[in-house]
């Protein structure tokens, strides 16, 4: 059972709530104080990817947040429901995107988002949501200094 | 909190004051911004982010928009950050290489290449 469960629809305008509710319940759970902002962002991505996967693919479907406290780590899964391989989370060259970024970008590729996530967070995965359902889940965690 | 956006003019550079979070949710509101300036001619731009809280992915590429727009016309588009959560995306991100990033507005201001 999840110390915290939220469930949002897929709008923007949850994305900020659901990186607070994560940040509060980090915070809550012993998190040191400096990895806040890590929490913060690693979540919102989390929760914006799956926002825009449930946009395009299934507006109506919910994206579930989970937040579990203890008992040594604070740990956050977060699930979409949107079927795999349409490219979104393809392999993001960080590098190339820096020297690509005066070309034909008017956007940073999605995959960026799950590269930020890898970037600041060292215990973090994406693998299948369930077996025979479709989405998928990244889960990332944190450990509890308190 | 969020997003809050002035702009101000200091010789042929257009200042773009960013407050609060810049996410998902905002950033289009600061793409809407950028697109706005270049259209209107201004294509040396300084975004002042001191007063940024949050900026996420998206919000990055807002700004890798605005910068390939403002370099169509052959102009400029320079960050003014101290804030170390807020670089620490950009160096993530190998971002730091694509922006010059300045500590003072002033800085930024009478920069040239």
């Amino acid at each position: 059972m999840a110390t915290v469960e939220l469930r949002f629809s897929a709008l923007p305008a949850h994305v900020r709530t659901a990186r607070l509710v994560a940040a509060a319940v980090a915070r809550r759970s012993g998190v040191d104080e400096a990895v806040l902002d890590e929490v913060r962002l690693a979540v919102g991505e989390a929760c914006s990817r799956a926002v825009h996967l449930h946009r395009r693919h299934c507006p109506e479907v919910p994206v579930l947040v989970t937040l579990v406290d203890g008992p040594d780590l604070f740990r956050v899964a977060v699930t979409d429901e949107a079927p795999a391989g349409d490219g979104a989370d393809d392999d993001m060259d960080l590098e190339g995107l820096a020297d690509n970024a005066d070309l034909d970008l008017d956007a940073v590729p999605p995959g960026v988002g799950l590269a930020v996530i890898s970037g600041l967070v060292d215990d973090v995965s994406v693998e299948p949501a369930a077996a025979g359902a479709p989405g998928m889940v990244v889960r990332m965690s944190w450990p509890i200094s308190a | 909190m969020d997003l809050s956006l002035s702009t101000r003019t200091e010789g042929d550079r257009t200042i773009v004051e960013v407050g609060g979070e810049i996410d998902v949710y905002t950033a289009p509101r600061l793409r809407e911004q950028l697109v706005d300036l270049v259209a209107d001619g201004k294509y040396h731009l300084v975004v002042d982010m001191e007063r940024v809280d949050f900026l996420d992915s998206t919000g990055l590429g807002v700004l890798v928009g605005g910068l390939k727009r403002v370099r169509a016309h052959d102009g400029s588009l320079r960050l003014v950050c101290t804030q170390e959560r807020i670089l620490k995306i950009f160096r993530i991100t190998g971002l730091t290489k694509v922006f010059p990033i300045h500590a003072t507005v002033a800085e930024a201001v009478s920069a040239t290449e």
